[in-house]
């Protein structure tokens, strides 16, 4: 994912018809190397771990400021699991795994 | 209170108004203008107060809109709290001139997985800070982050890079941070927040509280070092800047009357100099009052407004006692001519109550002001320290051409012309009262034991209260000392006698010269008469003798007649022989 466009192009992109479905938000600000890793960790995690049952929304904060406050957001990048309840913030760039596993809760599901 | 001008320092630093009282002064012109300023203290004292009066003030005053960012309480809590305070942010932030923004951030919910900044505040600041163009940014407390973001490495240069960022942005920004221990802030803030450092006290001494600012720092600009009281009531902040005041008082040569007539006799016929401060003092019951209180009538009387402190009595307990002589102050109060400050001295700390004087002197605008008695301040302080203040409070008092008067209680221990708190230096005219014990009685003496710049009268007069009020009575010189009370009477007496008796011997010798002079008068009189009866009688004989002279003549005229003719003729042939 080097353009917008297909960030864009990957919202809500594989949506299966289990019904614990995971939505995850993350938010970035603009294309910084921070925020395509941290996107590019994310996908790859959730083809791993969540295929086609989650459906993720990147939020750039530069353009949108004011989507910021809802989720509190201070650090970027941020990836917040809207669902399942309840919501989960991981901040950084999904660099460590392991880690990001632990925040969302997928440790025992894997 | 009346401002004093500042001239404007130095025209490289640019300066924001807080226009909190009072600390705008003793910045010689508020905060320093586009930069952070760190503002810390412990908890409670006043940081949030502060940061929020600075915008609403700012909105309100300057129309410089603020941001306040908030990571602690949430917006409606901030809202409500400042309500107290007659603050409506509700108003403000709806006229897009303050915008709130409540920062929160859990531990709990946050996993750290790899490389991040706080790209994200900076972005909701600069949001926020742009979606209402704002001047002023106050962020409460930040050091809260340091509890919702393990990584204190990248925090801390997100930090750095944050007020760098404020910098740029160009607002002027004011960053609380909570006390630490050995630091001005728990996490080092000062470290970052270089420009200006404020910070706030709130001690606790000898049971009583005072909140206390200093100016720890100030780059590039003059301001007052010392530590100010502040208050926090339903007006907001207020600082005191009274040593910001100096001997620079404007003196007037208008005379005031003390409001007994015998007192302004002594001191030249003309009274106390407005502006000047007096003390009177004496031992207990000596009628301290009873001065102050004809001093606030006759203030009154001309129509001048009198603020009276009194930390002893209720008023209505004073103004009881003041009709007993025959000074009724009710009606003043009811025009609105006097107001009665009561608080006990122990009610707050002594800065608290210089705080409070100030306040009510600028609310109030008086031309007289009594603190009656000044010493029960020593109760729970420092001489020293009560010395200070009332220092503090005869310049503000003088600054503002008030005309003060204070009564202090002496103790029978120490010498009467020492005043317990040791501010003679300060007063211009000097009442003392004192007790004259003499032939088993106890009466009351007064004199004017100093009165900087009018001949004073040096004589101790006897100091009658009665029901019309203070009374100075002339006192005798008898041979064991002055003579007072009953002494004084009988010696009055003893005198009246004396003098009643002189008066009956002058009667008596002007008497005795009368009846002298009708006993002369009536022998003239005699004589008069006798030589007039002599001279009739004289003149009598004369006129006889000079009838019968007459007689005589004619007879001979006669004589010689009738027998002329003969010798007429012959008188002729004689000459003709001759």
């Amino acid at each position: 994912m080097n353009e917008k466009s297909d960030v864009k192009t990957l919202k809500r992109k594989p949506s299966g018809p289990n019904d614990d479905k995971w939505v995850l938000r993350l938010y970035v600000a603009g294309q910084s190397p921070k925020a395509l890793t941290a996107f590019a960790n994310l996908k790859k995690i959730c083809e791993e771990q969540l295929e086609g049952k989650y459906s993720i929304e990147v939020i750039d904060l530069l353009i949108n400021p004011q989507l910021g406050n809802e989720d509190q957001i201070l650090a970027l990048p941020t990836l917040v699991r809207k669902l399942p309840v309840p919501v989960r913030k991981i901040i950084g760039d999904l660099s460590d795994t392991e880690r990001v596993l632990v925040g969302l809760d997928l440790l025992h599901v894997g | 209170m009346i401002r004093k001008e500042h001239s404007p320092p130095q025209a490289t630093l640019q300066k924001s108004p807080t226009g909190i009282q009072g600390f705008d002064e003793i910045t010689a012109g508020g905060l320093p203008a586009g930069r952070p300023t760190l503002v810390c203290g412990s908890a409670g004292c006043g940081k949030t107060l502060f940061g929020i009066e600075f915008l609403v003030r700012g909105a309100t005053l300057y129309n410089e809109p603020g941001v306040f960012m908030s990571f602690e309480e949430t917006n409606e809590e901030i809202i409500k709290n400042v309500e107290s305070l007659g603050f409506d942010l509700e108003d403000l932030i709806k006229n897009k001139k303050i915008a709130l923004d409540h920062v929160h951030i859990e531990r709990s919910e946050i996993e750290e997985t790899g490389e991040y900044d706080l790209e994200g505040l900076f972005i909701r600041l600069g949001y926020a800070i742009d979606s209402i163009g704002a001047k002023r940014v106050v962020l409460d407390t930040i050091e809260s982050l340091f509890a919702g973001l393990p990584n204190q490495l990248i925090l801390r240069a997100e930090l750095r890079r944050l007020f760098r960022w404020l910098k740029v942005k160009g607002v002027t920004a004011i960053i609380t941070g909570e006390r630490g221990d050995e630091t001005l802030t728990r996490q080092g803030l000062e470290e970052y927040v270089s420009d200006c450092v404020i910070v706030l006290d709130h001690r606790v001494n000898e049971q009583t509280s005072t909140r206390r600012l200093r100016v720890v720092k100030y780059r590039g600009s003059i301001h007052g070092t010392n530590e100010y009281p502040f208050l926090i009531d339903e007006t907001g902040f207020s600082v005191l800047p009274i040593t910001s005041l100096g001997l620079e008082h404007i003196v007037s040569d208008e005379r005031i009357s003390s409001g007994i007539t015998e007192l302004d006799k002594m001191l030249e016929g003309k009274g106390y100099f407005r502006g000047s401060t007096v003390l009177v003092s004496g031992t207990a019951g000596v009628g301290k009052t009873s001065v102050a209180a004809h001093f606030a009538e006759a203030a009154c009387k001309r129509g001048e407004r009198v603020l009276y402190f009194c930390f002893e009595e209720s008023p209505n307990q004073l103004m009881r006692n003041m009709r007993s002589i025959g000074i009724k102050l009710d009606q003043w109060v009811g025009k609105g001519l006097l107001q009665f400050q009561a608080t006990r001295p122990t009610f707050y700390g002594l800065e608290m109550h210089l705080a409070v004087t100030h306040k009510a002197v600028n609310a109030f605008k008086p031309e007289i002001v009594i603190m009656d008695p000044i010493n029960t301040f020593i109760l729970g302080d420092k001489e020293n320290e009560v010395k200070t203040m009332l220092m503090r409070i005869v310049d503000f008092l003088k600054g503002n051409q008030i005309t003060a008067l204070f009564t202090s209680l002496t103790s029978t221990e120490s010498a009467l012309e020492s005043s317990d708190v040791g501010i003679s230096s300060l007063i211009d005219t000097w009442l003392l009262l004192r007790d004259i014990e003499l032939n088993g009685e106890r009466n009351r003496g007064m004199y004017v034991l100093k009165s900087r710049g009018m001949a004073n009268s040096n004589q101790i007069r006897e100091f009658i209260l009665t029901d019309n009020g203070v009374k100075l009575r002339e006192v005798y010189i008898g041979a064991s000392g002055v003579l007072t009370g009953s002494a004084r009477v009988a010696q009055e007496a003893h005198e009246n006698a004396a003098l009643l008796r002189r008066k009956h011997d002058i009667e008596r010798r002007k008497r005795e010269l009368e009846q002298k002079r009708k006993v002369m008068e009536s022998r003239v009189a005699a004589l008069h008469a006798e030589f007039r009866s002599e001279e009739s009688e004289a003149l009598k004989n004369i006129e006889t003798e000079q009838d019968t002279i007459n007689l005589q003549e004619r007879d001979k005229i006669e004589m010689a007649v009738s027998r002329k003719s003969i010798m007429e003729k012959r008188k002729p042939k004689k000459h003709i022989k001759l």
